[in-house]
């Protein structure tokens, strides 16, 4: 295909929309977001997940995410019998290169990807001294690189070990639930690149979004409940063995 | 009462206090940074900055739009949920410059099997093979064409 | 790495100078709670302790900041915990907490009580030294009796707020472990009580034994009235640390809720001999023992003086073996309580324990130059003049 960029433009005015964000440094933010009516969650469906890596992968080519640290990885777990409280877990490099066959054999096994809640009530933004993390309005919980003092405190509060400390940027970082790319009206990268619809980013606030019928509909829960944090990963199929 | 010189001492370490107090105000106007509060506690330009970083996977609807054909290949087949860039990698930049940035094929040898091969942990109706057994060492576009993985001989153009 | 632990956790984020911070303000709290005792509730026997007591907290916390700064990510930033301090961070309002006692309380409880020995100093000193005290009179020059009533009075104030802003700057300290539900190692509204009742052992501890290095340096007499009071007071305080503790510890074993096992492996593995070696044996029954002794039965002057160097430097060890469980012990286990890591600590490094080595020393370094510009002991100083300038 030989198109130039201005025929296309013309031909396709959805692509259009899309084609602006899509150059690389762009400086401004999207002009027609209005954060005020989004709510941003994400539904996991554990009975989908293939444990590829593939999200993993795709988050850290799209977020720069240094070697050895995660934003995302994905858990695999071998459950025996009715032994729910000792199930053996792994995840070898994150699952950045996927799974190896597993070891185990017999019993009930399944992978589950985990990331950053976003949680309502994060303990995160709440020990932060600084306030260099944060909720935005639209309920998508971010770093400040450029004032974050590299305490970690935010590091030691999370539940879910889902922060890190940058090793060359000396400050804290995590999902940023690719902001830089849902204020622009597309997808995560994660969700983007997963193969079989295990992650699919949500938006509450909107009624046409698919999650709410998903929602009445499974029995779907939040890691760590008892915690309270507000937790907006909703997980379909979790298991009770789940850490 | 206490004679004012009896007290000079403690009036002067309130003086000094006060200086100090007024030296943090100061300080406090100059190095405080100004967008800092606008939304929340927090640097409202962070937003901006956040929102600012390039973006590397276009997302299936851009590549769509310069490839129908291969959208309406991938319409019928298993394949139709799998993004582009799920096999193909982040092509933004291929997007923004189509016929001078041209990306490379994806690798056949590694790229099925990353989901196909068979895990014990794999959902139970998910296709996964045992390559070696499956195959015989042919590659798997041998007989699956990606966009279109249905079995079908000479699948390879 | 055993077991299983989420991919971000294997790194340990708080190292040993996280561990020296709380040490440093312990030693301070406690030593000022010290020398309280004697200003507000008038336990006379402990006035030969009283000066040393402040410039031992005053020297411990100036250093201590100094941990975190080297601990930042960011140091150069860290003045934004004072522009833009997050009000509902314990770590935030801690820095406020730091600042209050170190300026309202602890320097002007030393400005006041040396008031008079400052000015007299001011005049008879030379040279660069002789500035020195005299900026530091803040050029007042008066010791009238009614002026040093009035010190004594606004000290005393002092002092009395002094006391709760103590329990302040360690409590609060616990609070930002104990109050992070994350960590169950953390996690129990027990914790600021037992870093604040550590931190009266810690402190009662130091300056008993700075009392008698500086007396043998000085060759003087231990006034033995006092040591043996300072001895009582660091075993009563001591009975409550152990018992707290124990509060714990039993609390812990009898609910066993999800986070117990791994807990109570690490703490028999990975934590063997920090927690069960150096922190409740040689840290906490070996001088809960020792100094029964010295209560209970009466020994000569010097069994006790021996007794006390060994009970006290045994707490210290003790002290500093609790901070090390809290703070890597709360690192080295999973929060899916599957599995652990090791904490990999260096020599030469930002973090490392070398760093912290140094950071030990520093504060009797300052210490020997305060006690050199400020001297604790009355005896030295000639009779100020009665007429004011």
């Amino acid at each position: 295909m030989n198109l130039s960029r201005r025929q296309l433009l013309y031909l396709l005015p959805a692509a259009a929309a899309a084609w602006e964000f899509v150059l690389a440094g762009t400086p401004e933010a999207a002009p027609t977001y209005h954060s005020a009516e989004h709510w941003w969650g994400m539904l996991l469906d554990v009975t989908k997940c293939i444990g590829c890596g593939g999200c993993v992968r795709a988050c850290a080519l799209e977020n720069d995410v240094p070697d050895g640290y995660f934003r995302t990885w994905v858990e695999r777990y071998h459950v025996d019998d009715f032994h729910i409280e000792s199930p053996v877990v792994d995840s070898p490099g994150g699952a950045k290169e996927g799974f190896p066959q597993s070891t185990l054999t017999g019993g009930k096994n399944f992978f589950v990807p985990k990331f950053c809640n976003h949680c309502v009530d994060s303990p995160c933004t709440q020990v932060c001294p600084v306030g260099a993390t944060f909720h935005t309005a639209d309920g998508v919980v971010l770093v400040d690189q450029n004032y974050c003092v590299g305490c970690r405190y935010c590091i030691q509060a999370c539940p879910y070990g889902c922060r890190y400390f940058h090793p060359t940027k000396n400050v804290a970082d995590k999902c940023t639930l690719c902001y830089h790319r849902i204020v622009k009206g597309l997808t995560t990268a994660c969700c983007e690149s997963c193969p079989t619809g295990a992650r699919q980013l949500a938006d509450l606030k909107d009624p046409k979004d698919p999650i709410h019928t998903f929602l009445k509909t499974h029995s779907v829960q939040v890691l760590k409940p008892h915690l309270a944090t507000g937790a907006k990963n909703f997980y379909n199929g979790l298991d009770g063995s789940v850490r | 009462m206490v004679p004012l010189k009896d007290i000079s001492h403690l009036l002067r370490m309130a003086a000094v206090f006060l200086v100090g107090l007024i030296l943090f105000v100061v300080l406090r106007g100059a190095f405080l940074p100004k967008s800092f509060g606008k939304y929340g506690h927090y640097r409202g330009d962070a937003l901006a900055e956040i929102t600012a970083r390039p973006i590397a996977y276009a997302g299936h609807q851009t590549c769509e739009s310069c490839h129908p054909d291969v959208a309406d290949s991938k319409a019928h087949g298993a394949h139709v949920q799998v993004n582009c860039e799920s096999c193909h990698g982040p092509l933004a930049k291929h997007a923004d410059d189509p016929t001078n940035l041209r990306p490379e094929k994806p690798d056949i040898t590694h790229l099925c099997v990353r989901c196909h091969s068979e895990n014990i942990a794999k959902p139970q109706g998910f296709p996964q093979v045992d390559a070696k057994e499956h195959s015989g060492g042919q590659l798997c576009d041998t007989c699956h064409h990606p966009h279109s993985p249905h079995f079908s001989e000479g699948a390879k153009k | 790495m055993e077991g299983f632990m989420y991919p971000n956790e294997v790194e340990l984020q708080w190292s040993v100078l996280i561990v020296l911070y709380p040490f440093l303000t312990g030693l301070v709290a406690g030593a000022f709670i010290l020398a309280s005792l004697e200003r507000i509730f008038r336990v006379e026997a402990l006035k030969p302790t009283y000066r040393l007591a402040l410039l031992t907290a005053l020297a411990f916390l100036v250093v201590a900041p100094m941990p975190l700064q080297l601990h930042l990510g960011h140091p150069e930033r860290s003045l934004e915990m004072y522009l833009t301090p997050h009000r509902s961070s314990a770590m935030a309002m801690f820095g406020f907490v730091y600042l209050w006692y170190l300026m309202a309380v602890l320097l002007m409880e030393i400005w006041l009580d040396y008031r008079k020995d400052i000015v007299i100093l001011s005049r008879t000193a030379t040279g660069l030294k002789r500035l020195f005290y005299k900026a530091l009179a803040l050029g007042s020059t008066n010791t009238s009796p009614t002026s040093l009533y009035v010190d004594d009075r606004v000290g005393w104030v002092i002092t009395l707020i002094g006391i709760p802003s103590a329990f302040m700057l360690h409590g609060y300290v616990g609070f930002i472990f104990g109050s992070v539900k994350a960590n169950p190692w953390w996690s129990t509204p027990l914790m600021p009580v037992v870093f604040l009742f550590s931190a009266m052992v810690s402190g009662i501890a130091l300056v008993m034994l700075m009392y008698q290095l500086t007396s043998g340096l000085r060759e003087r007499a231990v006034d033995m009235q006092c040591l043996d009071t300072i001895a009582k007071y660091l075993f009563y305080t001591f009975i409550i640390d152990f018992t707290l503790e124990m509060l714990d510890l039993i609390h812990r074993i009898y609910e066993a809720d999800e986070s117990f096992r791994s807990l109570d492996f690490m703490v028999h593995t990975k934590l063997f001999l920090s927690q069960i070696v150096l922190q409740i044996f040689l840290g906490t029954v070996a001088p809960l023992a020792l100094l029964a002794v010295t209560q209970l039965v009466h020994l000569s002057i010097n069994t006790r003086k021996r007794i006390y160097i060994v009970a006290g430097v045994c707490t210290l060890i003790g002290i500093f073996a609790m901070r090390w469980n809290v703070v890597i012990g709360g690192q080295l286990f999973s929060k899916s309580f599957l599995g652990y890591t090791t904490y990999k600590m260096g020599f030469v490094t930002r973090e490392g324990l070398g760093p912290a080595i140094g950071l030990m020393i520093l504060p009797f370094v300052i210490l020997y130059v305060l006690i050199k510009l400020l001297p604790p002991w009355y005896k030295k100083l000639p009779a100020p003049d009665s007429a004011a300038d």
